[in-house]
């Protein structure tokens, strides 16, 4: 893998005391949407931050496009453009001086044209003379995201885009993501909803305590980790589950209509031919089938309790 | 050097300055004007001379001093502070600037603000008094030093203070008083021996001293040693800056 950015053994502790990050190894390719999904307090946050050289690390080591962010932090941030979880904004400004600050401060040359140019991309092309007090939530997180844009990073760190946020402008920030993946941008995004990096990301890492415990292709991870079910609905209810049938663990539902079957993907068998051979020779007629996939969900769930076990 | 980074944070500083033009200059246009009809015309015409200067002249250099170190270290310190407040302090850590760059960008407009401000102060007394000046040359020095180390005393203020009281407390706490007690108003001469030597504690001393000799060529202390002073001083905040941001105290987690 071509790997944009490189952590080694990241450790972080804070003042106070609080192991926030335990030795996280993380490659991330360059192109790629990552989602870093975990709980509250996971050290999704710390570990953005940390890359990004508002933490500073314990131990360990981190490499953004070939440089050391401590020892060559110049050229790694230049690099790198940071959407934080929070709005934090300077309300008096304009959008457009907003914007082109956050250009200058980067090192890049003053260009009125590349900040309309991504002002246009998250449609603020028509509030650039705005205020930023004067906008609703939506639009400002719309302006922190052009903020991180303006200087033309390599890799963006989106830090829970789209907490709080409704569902119709969620959608958008997923088009605006997958418009800057088009673009060549790197992205790294964590979130708490599950449904976010499923839509849109290439792999899932899952951190949790401070550890990642996992990281892999998105379709890959649900495929042989996911669980699916196979529901049976049955033309005639029953009452309760056959003898013969007991060994697969039906699940009858309680208008006696349906069966379900879970079936693990990963074994060797699933057993969906047998358990359709046994139903009919225990005499149940099937009226219809239908699988359905596990989410992410619960392969998070799983692992992560998993871990506190 | 990342002389972008230095003049884009310049430049965001300064169009706050400019958003607020009218309360930033009228009230201490406004204030000093007060100084003067008060002091200057009312008390000022009862005193006579104070070393062979009017009264009126005599507080120019004291007055334009004392704006010009409460606006150098409000505007630094509220600079940096309220990117701390609001967070977009963010920004400032993830960029490619270090600590000096940081530095000139907010002392840099904070100073300029005060120097502005200073000048203003300076052609409002023209109204008032007769005033001229012997030494332009070291009147521009002092006055641009003054707005460089108090700027850069309020930008410390402005790393460490963790709300809007802290914010206030030091100016008003020790800078007013020192101000103040630093012989604005008065000859340092003036006072009973006691009190000339704790003044002698009072760095502001040396500031307005060597100030006011640019003015009428007098002055309560030797003038290489106001200088020396301020170095020192200007010295001191850099080094408090440059350990500020080596470890990152109160900003850098």
């Amino acid at each position: 893998m071509n790997a944009i950015v490189s952590i080694k053994n990241l450790h972080k502790a804070y003042d106070s005391g609080f192991v926030a990050l335990r030795g996280v190894d993380l490659d991330i390719a360059e192109g790629e949407i990552l989602a870093l999904l975990g709980p509250n307090g996971a050290g999704k946050t710390t570990l953005i931050s940390t890359v990004c050289g508002i933490t500073v690390p314990t131990a360990g080591k981190i490499m953004v496009g070939g440089h050391d962010t401590v020892t060559d932090y110049r050229a790694a941030r230049s690099l790198i453009g940071l959407v934080p979880q929070e709005i934090n904004l300077e309300p008096f400004e304009t959008v457009e001086n907003t914007v082109s600050f956050s250009r200058g401060l980067f090192g890049k040359k003053k260009d009125p044209a590349r900040v309309a140019e991504v002002l246009k991309m998250l449609s603020l092309d028509d509030k650039a003379k705005s205020k930023i007090k004067e906008l609703s939530g939506g639009m400002k997180r719309r302006v922190l995201i052009a903020k991180a844009l303006a200087h033309e990073p390599r890799v963006l760190f989106l830090d829970e885009p789209t907490a709080g946020v409704d569902v119709e402008l969620r959608k958008d920030m997923w088009n605006v993501v997958a418009d800057l993946k088009a673009h060549g941008v790197t992205i790294i995004l964590t979130t708490h909803y599950i449904e976010e990096a499923e839509a849109i990301a290439d792999r899932v890492g899952i951190i949790s305590k401070g550890e990642i415990l996992l990281v892999q292709n998105k379709d890959e991870m649900m495929s042989q980790m996911g669980r699916k079910e196979l529901r049976v609905d049955l033309v005639e209810p029953v009452e309760t589950i056959p003898d013969a049938l007991m060994k697969y663990d039906l699940v009858l539902a309680p208008n006696g209509r349906a069966v379900t079957y879970t079936y693990d993907t990963r074994a060797e068998r699933t057993g969906i031919r047998t358990v359709l051979n046994d139903l009919d020779a225990a005499g149940l007629r099937m009226a219809d089938l239908q699988t359905q996939q596990s989410s992410l969900e619960e392969i998070f769930t799983t692992l992560v309790k998993e871990q506190s076990a | 050097m990342n002389w972008t980074a230095i003049r884009a944070i310049y430049v965001f500083e300064m169009a706050r300055f400019f958003r607020t033009l009218t309360q930033s200059l009228i009230s201490p246009v406004l204030s000093t004007s007060l100084y003067f009809v008060v002091f200057g015309t009312a008390i000022g015409s009862r005193i006579e001379t104070v070393e062979d200067v009017s009264y009126g002249a005599f507080i120019v250099p004291g007055l334009i001093m004392l704006s010009v170190m409460t606006q150098a270290t409000s505007n630094a310190s509220f600079g940096i502070y309220f990117p701390k407040f609001i967070g977009t302090i963010y920004e400032l850590l993830s960029a490619p600037v270090n600590f000096l760059e940081i530095t000139l960008g907010y002392v840099g407009a904070a100073a300029t603000k005060a120097l502005f401000i200073g000048v203003i102060i300076f052609v409002t007394a023209f109204f008032f008094v007769d005033i001229t000046v012997q030494h332009p040359f070291a009147m521009i020095a002092f006055l641009l030093m003054t707005c460089v180390s108090f700027a850069l005393l309020g930008f410390i203020i402005g790393i460490w203070a963790g709300n809007f009281e802290q914010l206030q407390l030091i100016p008003l706490l020790v800078i007013t008083p020192l101000v103040f007690l630093g012989g604005s108003f008065y000859s340092v001469t003036m006072l009973p021996p006691v009190w000339q030597t704790i003044t002698m504690f009072n760095p502001v001393v040396y500031l307005i001293s060597g100030f006011r000799w640019a003015f009428f060529g007098t002055a309560d202390v030797p003038v290489a040693i106001s200088l020396a002073a301020i170095a020192f001083f200007m010295a001191a905040c850099m080094a408090a800056i440059w350990w500020i941001f080596r470890t990152g105290w109160r900003i850098r987690q």
